[in-house]
């Protein structure tokens, strides 16, 4: 069945493969899983915070707070792991903060009936702010656990994949079947829809808007926890500008910014798209990283006008 | 239509605003298996009447029995819940969820807490064939349908949580001829499965052909309970106005003499004019000279067709013949024509609160000249004192901030910022609404005056007495057509009442 609203997803499916494939042809040892596993692996933690960020955008918001949010969990789970504690009650404590932390923001939002701009905005500022009250130096992590998730190579046939992959994978399908299965997805797209018709249509919208972003800042923290794994260290640093790359990676999989519309799928594949660019520009060797920024900032957009022009003709159909 | 008992039945209903009773010692009862039709002027109270009934608003006084039993409604949530829906002009879904589920959300068949899918969409399709005969994709999102369709979804809804009361609040504003003939088909059927239909309309033909009772409201008082079949259309739109032919009759019908001549010289001819789900094509034409006024009651399209000629709403079909030109597209372009336009909504659309009187009377002009060629200060009190002068404002100090006027004033600012720019042409919609009757009978005068000075005045009034008075020329419309034009001796309320209530 094709759908005017898949177009979108399609086209981000469309330009991945194309990216990857011109990537193929030319570049020498491109074309193979491992490098393929290897965008999974460097952006695990990108994709469980952009899923995150999905739902928010398809409710018409914003969440300007999940990269100060992931820099605070790896400082939160470093100091702790310091002073001795167990992975068994960093990681579920470091989870619960991250849900509060987007909840606290979700009911500031939804009761103040403020814009979330602004509210995430202060959360950003708090949460970066909070990272040096707890150490302005690198913490580095010497826990067994930690380093034995980071070093675990899983491998399938010749490549190999980490553990964050496994959990950003178990993240993406979780959250597939939150948008599409249960009252919470599809409220969030209707308050994304219409916020006063959901309201007179007699749906829970305080509570809608407090879980998503709780559900946002959960997944800032589980994006953390990955972040964790893979730096070995906890830093204020960490994760400076996060949130745009997120934010990017939404757009690019078809979500629109006013909300109502946008597949965690596509946000999928609007990760990946980024990462496989950045990939492009290693492997081409001279050029800057700064490279990747410029085609992103490119195609974000291309994206922005196409649904513009996609979402204009839609409503002249409309009116007969 | 069984005589039983009524399903709903409100009885002594008071409601009260800051300094307006809205509601006053009104009764209500619906039977079931009939459309009811809820009548009234603006300011009437049926709005009021559905806010309180659909729990909007608290209820100040009375009591509202539904089935025989009392029920307390304290939001429209708790409405739903006792089986009274309400289904709104503008649809009140979500356009980017299908069909199906803009029927189901809130309430999806689940196992284990996991949506299905297959049965929502087969429960929703058999919804709409079985209830309301619409056999439509319900997996396509609501948005690619019309307006009609989607109200019909929003039907779907409310029949969905087992409703027994179905107010339509407007439901036919925006549709064609064709969408309506769908809509009644619908309610047609749910009256025969036993519904309690409420509709509320300004299209009186609509009323007579869908209705079996009607319920009159006037300034927040019940007039009558009527069945359609018996009451004539004459009495139904004298119950809504309010006047007695006679005391019509005894109306001093120029108290400030005619105004005039039209000049024979035709300032603005128009042929065609129309825009869909706005107003039907009409043909219109006005003098140098000459006062036109339009009546009809509320709805019946006098704003949209003056909002056509100033170019506020574009005409999708029509010719033009202008004095010094064709075609008005924008309002800017009527302003440079010399057409001036006093919308209706003086609060939200015409003064700006915070400025002074001068700065109120000057801004057209300065808008005219363009920002940068900002006119004298000596000039703009000189102008704003001339204008306080001729028009009689009060308080008479140019630096007075515009909300401290009454309402007439601040009119009267209004008029003084239009006349400055010297109009050929100028539409005054509804200028004396929620004045005193002092200020009415100077701003009328005022109209002839310019009149006699050789504009054109278009005049729109729900009030028949004043555009009886002041016009040279009458236009009825009706159901969004001009059903009539009369001049001259034809000029009479009892003309001008049979042809708004569509009699010959």
């Amino acid at each position: 069945m094709f759908r005017r609203k898949y177009i979108p997803i399609f086209i981000t499916v469309g330009l991945f493969a194309l990216i990857f494939a011109l990537g193929s042809f030319r570049y020498t040892g491109f074309f193979s899983t491992q490098v393929l596993f290897n965008l999974l692996i460097d952006n695990a933690f990108l994709l469980i915070v952009a899923i995150g960020m999905t739902f928010v955008i398809v409710s018409g918001g914003i969440d300007l707070s999940v990269g100060s949010m992931v820099a605070l969990t790896t400082m939160l789970s470093a100091s702790l792991l310091q002073e001795g504690l167990s992975p068994a009650l960093v990681i579920p404590f470091v989870l619960l903060a991250g849900f509060l932390f987007g909840a606290g923001m979700g009911a500031v939002i939804h009761y103040f009936n403020i814009q979330p701009f602004i509210v995430t905005l202060a959360g950003m500022f708090l949460a970066r702010g909070l990272c040096y009250v707890i150490s302005i130096n690198t913490i580095t992590i010497n826990d067994k656990f930690y380093q034995s998730i980071a070093l675990t190579k899983i491998y399938l046939g010749d490549s190999f994949i980490s553990i964050s992959v496994i959990l950003a994978l178990a993240t993406l399908l979780l959250a597939v079947y939150l948008a599409h299965y249960t009252r919470f997805g599809r409220n969030t797209y209707a308050v994304g829809g219409n916020e006063q018709s959901a309201l007179l249509m007699g749906l829970p919208v305080a509570r809608t808007k407090v879980l998503i972003y709780g559900f946002s800042g959960f997944c800032s923290a589980m994006g953390g926890v990955v972040f964790t794994f893979y730096m070995l260290s906890g830093y204020g640093l960490h994760a400076v500008g996060l949130e745009l790359d997120a934010i990017a990676a939404v757009v690019i999989g078809g979500a629109l910014l006013t909300g109502g519309v946008g597949y965690v799928v596509g946000t999928f594949f609007g990760v990946m798209i980024q990462g496989v660019i950045q990939t492009i520009i290693t492997f081409e060797g001279t050029l800057s990283s700064w490279w990747t920024k410029i085609v992103i900032g490119m195609l974000l957009f291309l994206f922005i006008v196409l649904q513009r022009v996609l979402g204009a003709r839609a409503g002249s159909s409309q009116t007969r | 239509m069984g005589e039983n008992r009524p399903i709903l039945q409100m009885s002594g209903i008071h409601k009260r605003f800051p300094g307006v009773i809205a509601l006053n010692n009104v009764d209500f009862r619906m039977y079931p298996g009939e459309v009811h039709a809820l009548m009234g002027e603006n300011g009437a109270g049926k709005s009021t009447l559905i806010k309180v009934l659909t729990g909007v608003y608290a209820i100040d006084g009375g009591t509202v029995d539904l089935d025989g039993a009392p029920i307390t409604v304290g939001s429209p949530l708790e409405a739903q819940e006792h089986g009274i829906s309400t289904v709104y002009q503008e649809v009140n879904l979500c356009p980017n969820l299908t069909v199906a589920e803009n029927i189901f959300i809130g309430r999806e068949p689940r196992r284990f807490g996991k949506i299905q899918w297959k049965e929502l969409n087969r429960r929703a399709e058999r919804l709409l064939a079985e209830r309301l005969n619409l056999n439509i994709d319900v997996t396509r999102t609501l948005d690619s349908y019309s307006v009609a369709i989607q109200q019909l979804v929003a039907i779907a809804r409310a029949l969905n949580v087992s409703a027994k009361v179905l107010i339509l609040d407007e439901p036919t504003s925006s549709l064609d001829q064709g969408e309506v003939q769908e809509l009644f088909a619908v309610m047609r059927k749910l009256k025969e499965q036993g519904l309690g239909i409420l509709f509320v309309t300004h299209f009186l033909d609509q009323v007579y052909e869908i209705t079996d009772r009607i319920t009159v409201l006037r300034n927040g008082e019940l007039v009558g309970e009527f069945m359609t079949k018996e009451l004539p259309r004459m009495d139904l739109v004298l119950h809504m106005i309010g006047k007695d032919l006679e005391l019509l009759a005894d109306l001093p019908a120029s108290d400030f003499g005619q105004a005039g001549e039209a000049s024979g010289e035709t300032f603005l001819k128009v042929t065609g004019l129309g825009r869909q789900g706005s107003i039907e094509p009409f043909d219109f034409m006005i003098q140098r000279g000459e006062v036109v006024g339009f009546a009809g009651l509320l709805g019946s399209g006098r704003t949209e067709a003056a909002r056509l000629l100033f170019g506020a709403d574009r005409a999708d079909q029509g010719q033009w013949q202008a004095a010094g030109g064709g075609k008005v597209d924008s309002p800017r372009q009527a302003i440079r024509r010399g057409i001036a336009f006093c919308s209706e909504n003086r609060k939200t659309e015409g003064i700006i609160e915070d400025l002074t009187i001068r700065e109120n009377i000057i801004l057209a002009m300065q808008a005219h000249r363009g920002w940068f060629k900002s006119i004298p200060r000596k000039r703009q009190e000189a102008i704003a004192d001339e204008y306080i002068e001729t028009l009689n404002i009060n308080p008479p100090n140019p630096e007075q901030l515009i909300k401290n006027l009454s309402g007439g004033n601040q009119q009267k600012v209004l008029l003084a910022r239009w006349l400055l720019m010297e109009p050929n042409l100028l539409i005054l919609d509804e200028p004396t609404r929620g004045i005193d009757v002092g200020a009415k009978a100077e701003i009328q005068k005022l109209v002839l005056a310019l009149a006699k000075k050789g504009m054109a005045v278009l005049f729109i009034s729900s009030e028949m007495e004043e555009v009886l008075r002041v016009s040279d020329r009458i236009v009825v419309l009706r159901d969004r057509q001009i059903v009539r034009q009369m001049t001259g001796e034809d000029i009479h309320h009892h003309n001008v009442m049979q042809a708004i209530a569509g009699e010959n």
